[in-house]
């Protein structure tokens, strides 16, 4: 047996080769910090390091539950995370069906450049667009409501205004880029599918539903499910290049990610941030493993693993 | 079949070309105006934004904000020359280590494709969260203000493997097959055959790591405080919140303060900042929609 296991790893020694490098990688990056989730648990020193520093229990975790900041956050997180993943994924579903059907290839290609545009900027410049639009003095939002003589917004003290603009943004950037891994899919229909439908009289409405979107499925599945694995992970650009650090606003702004990076880099307390990124990483893990168990009950094809 | 019905279907589809038609081009507006809105805030005058705000088309021109901006080009320049030396390393060599791991994960031979496919897939599943991270980084690996702490943290992505791999299946095994019984080697076949073939998928990738290497400014925020490493959108970000530091920093070197663009320089330094990377586009666009299938995560 042995000599076997020796003979097909020597077999196999320049794939073993190939995907080292990435297998590195990630042993670095992501499983080695794994172990650090024990920080959860401790009381960091510095001069101690991780193993060093003292054990404190449960402490971390309940200072976070205690200061009521923790329904908050993890409200607003679930909450943005749920509605960009059905707008968005319904925008570019929606998208792609109408692209596919469009007969002009010029107007075809031009919408899918400018949609595609959004996705080049980064949350920087976004937050520049976002300040360009709602400044108070400034703002374009503005300067249109005072040629119209209505009462101008003051959209940087109004935390619901943000529930939208968040909303929109997420949308906005998300719609060519997310379209485009829709297009695909329904690019490698059989053509023929859709001729023999036209034949039986079907009109373009019932292609759609009975040829297109089941054939969407896989595509869907795999994308909603991957996002949804994400539900409790913020985005943190989003959030913070739009927000920033405007506190009026975190009652409807704040999400997990940005209160971590607070308490880590602005606050300093990093057994309470490893806790709530601890936290975070165990409800994503629920959250998964179920969906993708009601996924597998219910079609078995199409689940993650 | 009647003619009642080929009718019917006719009318079916001109109201599918006009609701598209319609959408489409809302969609797509609703995606330019914003750029509209900082070419224009970019070209209008300061003190027609202090009097009248900023507007999608400019009331007053001015090229103000971009001779001002280019006037001390010091920290811009060795900006770019950063946030170019990080793409363009980061791009080659992140799409060389992930396509390498992506075709070793299609090989129907390579038996072990399962568990590592797991291996890549659990991280997205369960993470140390960005406490452990920062600590490994900081403390372990000492990268705080250095080249690394940029360059390491975009360089791979599970999601872009998934994709790549995905890809890869497209190719015919028969010519990995062909080309074994020729005696080339996994590693040449990989360098000579699939490479090549993979365009449309390498391009794809290529652009969007690209893009995270151009946009990245979280890495900065974390780990760098040295000038000299501030990546473009690191310094642009700085610059937004800190114009009140610029006026205080002319006004000690003897500048005119009251001619500082603040509003409109804002605009400028966004337009300059995104500028090159969108010139990739075009080049890559045509290879878009092929290279962009997902398969499942299972091995």
């Amino acid at each position: 047996m042995r000599t076997g296991l020796l003979y097909r790893l020597k077999s196999k020694k320049t794939l073993l080769f190939m995907i080292a490098p990435a297998v590195l990688y990630f042993l670095l990056f992501s499983y080695v910090p794994m172990a650090g989730i024990v920080l959860a648990f401790k009381q960091y020193r510095y001069d101690l390091g991780i193993m060093g520093s003292p054990w404190v229990g449960f402490d971390n975790f309940k200072f976070f539950f205690m200061t009521g900041d923790a329904f908050r956050v993890t409200r607003n997180t679930m909450l943005y995370n749920a509605a960009f993943i059905i707008i968005n994924n319904v925008l570019q579903i929606v998208v792609a069906i109408l692209m596919a059907e469009i007969g002009s290839k010029l107007f075809r290609k031009t919408a899918q450049t400018i949609m595609f545009l959004p996705y080049f900027l980064s949350w920087v410049v976004v937050g520049a667009v976002a300040y360009n639009l709602f400044n108070y003095e400034h703002g374009t939002v503005n300067t249109l409501l005072r040629s119209l003589h209505i009462p101008e917004l003051d959209i940087y003290t109004t935390p619901e205004y943000w529930k939208y603009i968040l909303i929109f943004f997420s949308a906005w950037k998300a719609v060519g880029y997310g379209a485009v891994f829709y297009m695909a899919s329904i690019l490698s229909i059989d053509r023929e599918t859709y001729e023999a439908a036209e034949i039986d009289g079907a009109n373009v409405f019932q292609r759609i539903r009975y040829i297109t979107l089941p054939s969407l499925r896989p595509t869907i599945t795999i994308l909603v499910l991957l996002a949804i694995g994400g539900i409790f992970r913020g985005d943190f650009g989003l959030f913070y290049q739009l927000v920033g650090n405007n506190g009026l606003l975190y009652q409807t702004t704040d999400v997990i990610d940005t209160y971590v990076y607070r308490s880590l880099l602005v606050n300093n307390e990093i057994g309470m941030s490893s806790a709530i990124g601890f936290y975070q990483s165990i409800l994503c893990f629920a959250t998964i493993m179920v969906t993708n168990f009601l996924v597998r009950k219910s079609d078995k094809e199409n689940a993650l693993f | 079949m009647s003619t009642t019905s080929v009718k019917k279907s006719h009318i079916d589809q001109r109201m599918l070309d006009v609701i598209g038609y319609v959408f489409i081009s809302l969609i797509s507006l609703a995606c330019l105006i914003p750029f509209i809105l900082i070419i224009s805030g970019s070209l209008t005058s300061e003190s027609s934004i202090t009097s009248d705000g900023f507007r999608i088309w400019p009331k007053e021109f001015s090229w103000d904000a971009y001779a001002f901006a280019l006037k001390h080009p010091q920290q811009f320049i060795s900006s770019y020359l950063l946030t170019i030396a990080l793409t363009v390393t980061g791009t080659i060599v992140g799409l060389f280590i992930s396509a390498m791991a992506a075709y070793v994960l299609q090989r129907q031979d390579f038996e072990w494709r399962g568990g590592f496919s797991f291996f890549f897939y659990f991280t997205t599943l369960f993470n140390g969260g960005l406490v452990p991270w920062y600590i490994l980084m900081v403390n372990y690996l000492h990268m705080k203000n250095t080249f690394w702490s940029l360059l390491l943290p975009p360089l791979l992505n599970v999601f872009y493997i998934i994709i790549l791999r995905t890809f890869l299946r497209s190719i015919p095994d028969a010519i990995t097959e062909s080309a074994k019984i020729d005696g080339a080697g996994d590693f040449t076949i990989f360098i000579r055959l699939i490479l090549p073939l993979a365009k449309p998928g390498l391009a794809t990738i290529g652009l969007f790591t690209a893009l995270n290497y151009w946009n990245d400014w979280f890495n900065s925020l974390l780990f760098v405080q040295n000038e000299k490493l501030y990546t473009l959108q690191y310094l642009l970000y700085k610059m937004l919140g800190n114009l009140e530091g610029i006026r205080k920093v002319m006004a000690i070197t003897g500048m005119q303060v009251t001619e500082l663009p603040g509003e409109s320089l804002k605009m400028a330094l966004a337009i300059l900042v995104t500028g090159p990377i969108i010139f990739l586009y075009p080049f890559v666009q045509r290879y878009f929609v092929q290279g962009l299938t997902v398969g499942a995560v299972k091995g």
